[in-house]
């Protein structure tokens, strides 16, 4: 079955999690043990409504602070597809948290409390989407109920968060409106009454014909080998494939390759995915290729269509958002992992913060803080064959790993 | 014209019909897979003889064919499995030609290294911890292989791809790596080892939907048999195995009854079901109202007991 990953944006009070029980609890997602365990949850805590957030927020600290720490993730299906929720936390000092779900997401749901309208919290989510071109947004103008379900109230908000996205640098985002009430249940998986005004699908409704497409599938065909495959038997004694997963386009036998860094040339032999081969695989499987000419590969070459070749620099210019306590600093040294390749680099200088509030560009000092996103320049010990993150999302995006204690400290999307 | 050329083409892609359709879950479980393989030295895969673990397997096979799975299998065993699962692990375990290890929760209390639980809910579940980071010291693994699932609770929701265990098999869970994209860091430090869960994003329902396509062998206590049970705070017990405390009022009788999750014998409990076949399984999954691990004694000591165990060590 299709699988649709979906990133929700939103902070604590505007319904985040009442809007997630409500898609789970009105697709009939939630188990009779589960409801109850929330009932209960809810009736401990003096509250005389169900509180879905307990069903989301699954650390002891969560619950005790009654916030969202962590990304969450949350499963339901429909007859029609799979979905994944990764539910982020919404304040600034989350925006790590946020990045990491918008990472793996094709749609995203941001939360606005139609009371408050568009406000600072709502610049930034809609700034992260779009810096990760997440393709598809779902504006939810939340708690339609507490403003009359007034129109005129949901077009304000409409019109406020296109003048945002005016300025977007991503055309081809596709944005919905939803005047939605979590709470009540309208407009989330039923159709209400309360707003013959708006004529548009529910949440799900949307989701449910959206089409499903990986995230890393656009642009060209870039195949990074993760390892190499030599069985050593009778049967297949001569026998060397290349494992990797196809990111963007697709690879037919007979293609004409080149390997990188070695720029050697051949074509597909096979392609192996477990005891069959195929004439074509789409970009998203995960399979093994043969090739007509013997090449020395190993892990961290990358594959593409000799018609297809990326660029390859030893220097590279990233916006980065930063997500370690230790600051980014000019002169820093970090592993950078960009695909299957592990390379050792240096920052050569942070040239602007981008401010999340308002999309615009404000001094840096030359760092990058916990949660900061800005414009670096990074020299490499050794080519890397990229993309930028506009063209090829799996080939444009690297995370920086520092060598000390080896904790994911930002991630990359190059220009 | 324009007909019949609509029409070749179809004729032209049914005589050639060999482009590969993608499971997005079971691409992303064999990437995985051969990350695994590509970033860590010494990797096991630890097997329960439950559904899960026998998915990873299948996934493992597909991941690396033509050549064996390049690792061992690794069973802890609580003496208190179903044999059927015992019987059902040896056979596969035949079948595929690679290693087992397996490591006793007996010795470790033999040892004196923990100590059994009594009385009505007494179960060794929590006692596999300490016998499982025994046994990533003894063989020195680097990365062990799980068959957890996000969905399956709430402190699991949480977990990580690659999940980072400290010197003493703790999960730091306030500080763990972002994962972005399907970039894994597999960076760590000597003595610290990672748990890797190739099916976090799979669904119950997912798990049984691909036993069903993929027509893959488990063991017949996940379908529906005779059994002596008993009843006790609304959960169905097994009544034939000693290991099983029950108390004399605690009345024996007859029904037809299926696992759902096979664990422990001593907290796992049986559901009331006729469905003797995969197809029968999947569509009673697909109606269910209760949870999987509704039927789990484990996770009803308290609201946070799986993310107390995962800190302590537990898979």
């Amino acid at each position: 079955m299709e699988v649709l990953k979906i990133a929700t944006a939103g902070s604590v009070d505007d319904g985040k999690s009442t809007l997630i029980g409500r898609l789970l609890y009105d697709t009939k997602s939630l188990t009779d043990d589960k409801v109850e365990a929330i009932r209960k949850s809810s009736e401990q805590r003096g509250y005389d409504y169900l509180d879905f957030s307990f069903a989301t927020d699954g650390l002891v600290a969560e619950r005790e602070q009654g916030i969202t720490i962590d990304v969450a993730h949350i499963y339901f299906s429909t007859l029609n597809k799979s979905y994944i929720i990764a539910d982020t936390p919404g304040h600034v000092e989350y925006t790590r948290n946020m990045v990491t779900g918008a990472s793996t997401s094709q749609v995203a749901i941001i939360l606005i409390d139609a009371r408050k309208g568009v406000i600072e919290q709502t610049y930034r989510h809609f700034f992260i989407n779009n810096l990760l071109r997440v393709k598809d947004i779902i504006v939810a103008v939340n708690k339609m109920d507490l403003v009359e379900y007034s129109e005129e109230v949901f077009n304000e908000i409409k019109s406020d968060f296109e003048a945002l996205n005016a300025v977007s640098t991503y055309a081809e985002q596709q944005l919905t409106y939803i005047p939605v009430s979590a709470l009540k249940g309208d407009n989330i998986v039923d159709k209400t009454d309360a707003m013959p005004w708006y004529k548009g699908d529910t949440i799900l409704g949307h989701l449910e014909q959206l089409e499903v497409s990986d995230v890393q599938d656009g642009g060209q065909t870039r195949f990074a080998v993760q390892t190499v495959i030599r069985p050593k038997t009778e049967e297949y004694h001569d026998f060397r494939g290349f494992a990797g997963k196809i990111k963007g386009g697709k690879l037919t036998v007979g293609d004409k390759i080149t390997v990188l860094p070695s720029l050697t040339q051949s074509k597909v032999k096979e392609i192996y995915f477990f005891d069959k081969t195929y004439q074509e695989a789409a970009a998203g499987s995960s399979v093994v290729i043969t090739l007509e000419d013997e090449i020395n590969i190993t892990r961290g070459d990358m594959l593409v269509k000799s018609d297809e070749l990326p660029k390859i620099e030893k220097q590279i210019e990233a916006t980065v958002c930063w997500m370690d306590n230790k600051q980014l600093q000019p002169g820093a040294k970090y592993l950078i992992q960009h695909n299957t390749n592990k390379v050792l680099s240096k920052i050569d200088g942070v040239k602007h913060v981008i401010s999340t509030q308002y999309g615009s560009h404000q001094d840096a000092n030359n760092k990058l803080a916990l949660n900061e996103i800005g414009s670096v320049s990074i020299k490499l010990s050794k080519p890397i064959f990229y993309d930028s993150y506009q063209d090829n999302k799996a080939n444009g995006s690297f995370i920086l790993i520092d060598p000390q204690t080896n904790a994911t400290a930002g991630v990359g999307f190059i220009h | 014209m324009e007909t019949v050329t609509e029409e070749t083409q179809t004729k032209a892609a049914i005589s050639n019909p060999s482009v590969l359709e993608i499971n997005a879950l079971e691409s992303e479980a064999i990437y995985i897979f051969r990350e695994v393989v590509a970033q860590f030295e010494n990797p096991v895969l630890l097997f329960s003889g439950g559904k899960d673990s026998i998915t990873l397997v299948r996934l493992a096979q597909k991941a690396f064919f033509p050549a064996k799975i390049p690792f061992p299998l690794m069973h802890i065993d609580t003496g208190h499995n179903f044999p059927e699962t015992i019987a059902f692990r040896d056979k596969l375990v035949k079948e595929l030609g690679v290693e087992l290890i397996v490591r006793n929760v007996q010795d470790s209390i033999n040892e004196g290294k923990v100590v059994e639980e009594t009385g009505k809910y007494a179960s060794r579940n929590m006692l596999q911890t300490t016998t499982l980071l025994d046994a990533i010291e003894e063989f020195k693994f680097d990365a062990c292989i799980g068959g957890a699932r996000r969905d399956e609770e709430k402190a699991r929701a949480k977990e990580r791809i690659f999940s980072v265990r400290d010197d003493f098999g703790q999960w730091d869970e306030k500080n763990q790596r972002p994962e972005l994209f399907d970039l894994l860091n597999g960076e760590i430090e000597l003595g610290q080892n990672v748990r890797v869960f190739p099916i976090s994003n799979w669904t119950e329902l997912d798990v049984w939907s691909y036993i069903e396509k993929e027509r893959i062998e488990i063991p017949s206590i996940y379908f529906a048999h005779q059994r002596n049970i008993f009843v006790r705070d609304g959960l169905i017990w097994s009544a034939d195995d000693e290991v099983v405390f029950r108390a004399e009022d605690e009345l024996v009788e007859e029904k037809t009854v299926r696992f759902r999750t096979v664990g422990d014998m001593s907290c796992t409990a049986a559901v009331l079901s006729t469905a003797d076949t995969i197809e029968k399984v999947v569509s009673e999954i697909r109606e269910s109202k209760i949870s999987e691990r509704g039927a789990r004694i484990d996770d009803k000591r308290s609201e946070a007991a799986m993310e107390k165990r995962k800190q302590q060590g537990y898979f």
